[in-house]
């Protein structure tokens, strides 16, 4: 781990996203650190999961320039969409991973094989080696007594930590957070918000949370930043966001979702 | 029904527009026998699926049984059943009828379940309402349930048209000459099967594909909320 | 004259009948999933020669169909025998409308299921037969139960090409006794039993595909 740390991992510059008439983000530019956790927090519809659904491939974007690790998510010459081939996008995806709001898990897999499908499919890991490092990540997520089970079978937050599992199983370098707790009954967000908290702790993860739970997100974020209508409005430092927000509108939000 | 017809097949445009007026009667009897089966099929449906919302298990049970064992054999052979047998017991109808009547029974089948399934549908806290506000059972369904349950029903009867009409060659084979019973004549008569065949096979693509296109208009005109029959 | 005489007949006639069926709902799956597949994602050309495909078969009516390959294959230089040309025809027609079936049931797989299949990096032929087919093949089930009954009814056709199965067995029957009621009772009876094994079939079949990629709680339809 002799990269510098203090390297940009991604780089939105000059970015815009359009749903037809609707600019969802415009002229938009925002820097992530390696290992660096940043938490989206703003109003819904100000385009903070619009954020990570371009850097997951789940969205072309039209204008600007995104690059992670250096690596440009257009190419020259791409066409479609999102401007790039199909083996460039996966290319990209090996160093991204997302946990979705509403898990997503597949239901006709068993718990461990959720987990195990994608390195063994797509990173071509032997089925042994697959299946202990799921195991062992499992166990991190307090669910390996649960590897035989259906999703069907478990609560929201087991899902959620089985989702979790899954992606860390791919090693991605970015792992995105779509408003993990969301879906979740308020009894279980407790067990998934202790699971991110782990992870907040391994220094390579680059985490990009998206979420309204703002205590956590003071408690794990290296950086805030708060979203409104497309742009950043204001970013820094958790104590300040939440101690002293300097934009209006800022602690107009937070009063809002304080109170 | 054909002497006298003569046939130009020195090639297949001239072969085409020489039978094509003798296959579009075949069509208009196509169209007849259809909407003459799909209307026994609606009444008889109807009533089946009354039947089998009988309180009397008896009825209910024997409407069951008739049901499945109308949806489960073939048509053609209940149309030589109908064809063959109703003349023993003194019951002698033109081909025509039997043919229609055959059609209908076994669609009926299907059309019982459509009405059941449309009946069903209608949420149980409609039923409630209706009991709440003092309707009798005859005012709940005609105020009620059915005008819920017929943007549910229209759909998939118009699907069973479609797959009627799609079905009426079969009655060809009791002599009643709709189009292909008068493609097959034709192929009997010139040696040449496939220009008639084909005229007929695109008719049908042709009858289908109008068909689909004006339900699905129509499906999307009916309003989603029901229509009340007042 | 005793009809009794004529059971074997009627026996032979079925076994025939049963073979069809079964041959064409074999061929007409492997048909369905092919075109369906290509349908969905297929691109603009498969999926367009896929669309024509279906909406012939569907299009058009089934006898006509029969007969026109039963005259036109020999034309062409194909001639099979009748009970080849019969089971291609109904697998073919079965097929279109099990297209249909494959394409509905693979366009409801959720979009959540897709973007989650994505963002583990899966190919797109990863993702057809690891995460859609698997969930889309429960959905298909009681669509393809319904099919292969119609099937079974729809191979009665075949005995119009002179092919000997259970309705062209009753009909030779009743021409040689005229004893039209016991003889068609019987048919239709035998057909109702066919119907009844077949159903229990796609049961066990459906069981086996349930249990198999395990939907627990899963609403049935």
């Amino acid at each position: 781990m002799t990269e510098d740390n203090t390297a940009p991992i991604i780089e939105f510059s000059n970015v815009a996203k359009r749903f037809g008439p609707l600019t969802v983000l415009d002229d938009f530019n925002f820097t992530v650190r390696k290992g660096e956790k940043v938490t989206l927090i703003g109003p819904s519809g100000s385009g903070k999961s619009t954020v990570l659904r371009i850097l997951m491939t789940l969205e072309p974007f039209q204008d600007g320039r995104l690059t992670l690790s250096g690596m440009s998510y257009h190419e020259p010459n791409g066409k479609g969409p999102f401007k790039a081939s199909e083996r460039h996008l996966r290319q990209i995806r090996t160093h991204v991973g997302m946990v979705f709001q509403s898990f997503n898990l597949f239901p006709h897999m068993t718990v461990l094989r959720n987990v195990v499908e994608a390195p063994l499919r797509v990173l071509g890991i032997a089925r042994a080696e697959a299946e202990c490092r799921a195991l062992q990540l499992l166990d991190m997520v307090g669910l390996a007594d649960k590897k035989d089970f259906y999703p069907s079978q478990l609560s929201g937050g087991q899902q959620q930590r089985v989702a979790i599992a899954r992606a860390l199983a791919m090693r991605p370098r970015v792992l995105l957070f779509d408003e993990p707790t969301s879906a979740l009954d308020p009894q279980l967000v407790g067990e998934v918000l202790s699971v991110i908290r782990g992870l907040a702790h391994e220094h390579d993860l680059t985490m990009l949370l998206v979420t309204h739970e703002m205590r956590f997100a003071r408690e794990v974020s290296d950086r805030v930043c708060f979203f409104d209508k497309g742009r950043i409005c204001e970013q820094g430092a958790p104590d300040e966001i939440f101690g002293a927000p300097r934009e209006a509108r800022t602690r107009e939000f937070l009063s809002s979702v304080l109170a | 029904m054909m002497y006298g017809y003569e046939w130009d097949t020195t090639t297949w445009l001239t072969y085409t527009t020489s039978i094509l007026p003798i296959i579009l009667i075949g069509l208009t009897v196509t169209l007849k026998a259809a909407a003459a089966g799909f209307a026994i099929a609606l009444v008889l449906g109807l009533a089946f699926a009354l039947l089998r919302r009988s309180r009397l298990i008896a009825i209910s049970w024997t409407t069951a049984v008739i049901v499945e064992f109308l949806r489960d054999t073939p048509l053609l052979v209940q149309l030589f059943f109908l064809y063959y047998v109703l003349p023993e017991f003194g019951i002698v109808l033109p081909a025509f009828l039997t043919g229609a009547l055959a059609l209908g029974l076994q669609y009926a089948a299907y059309t019982s379940e459509v009405y059941r399934g449309g009946i069903e549908a209608v949420a149980r806290g409609q039923w409630e309402a209706a009991t709440a506000l003092n309707l009798t059972r005859m005012q709940a369904y005609r105020d009620i349930i059915i005008p819920q349950a017929i943007p549910r029903i229209v759909p998939a009867m118009g699907n069973y048209l479609v797959a009627m009409i799609k079905e009426t060659p079969v009655l060809s084979v009791v002599t009643v000459m709709e189009m292909m019973g008068l493609a097959n004549m034709i192929g009997e008569r010139t040696f040449e099967y496939l220009v008639p065949l084909t005229l007929v096979g695109l008719i049908f693509l042709l009858l289908t594909l109008i068909c689909s296109a004006g339900l699905h208009r129509l499906q999307k005109a009916l309003p989603k909320a029901g229509i009340p029959l007042r | 004259m005793d009809w009794t005489a004529y059971l074997p007949m009627l026996w032979q006639g079925a076994f025939v009948t049963m073979t069809i069926t079964l041959a064409s709902i074999a061929v007409g799956a492997v048909l369905a999933f092919v075109f369906g597949i290509m349908r969905v994602e297929g691109g603009p050309i498969l999926s367009t020669i896929a669309l024509c495909y279906t909406e012939v078969f569907r299009g058009t009516s089934l006898l006509v169909q029969l007969f026109w390959f039963y005259y036109a294959l020999p034309l062409v230089g194909l001639s099979f025998d009748p009970i080849t040309t019969g089971i291609l025809v109904l697998a073919a027609h079965a097929g279109g409308y099990g297209a249909e079936i494959v394409r509905g049931a693979l366009s409801s797989v959720s979009t959540q299921q897709l973007e989650a299949a994505r963002a583990l990096n899966f190919s797109r032929l990863q993702t057809l037969f690891r995460v859609s087919l698997p969930q889309a093949i429960v959905e298909m089930m009681p669509a393809f139960g319904n099919l292969a009954i119609e099937t079974l009814k729809l191979s009665s056709l075949v005995s119009l090409i002179s092919i000997a199965d259970l309705t062209f067995a009753a009909q030779s029957i009743r021409n040689i006794t005229l004893d039209s009621t016991s003889i068609y009772s019987i048919t239709l009876l035998c057909y109702f039993a066919m119907s009844l094994v077949l159903m229990v079939a796609i049961r066990v079949v459906e069981r086996l595909v349930r249990r198999g990629q395990a939907f627990p709680q899963m609403p049935r339809s």
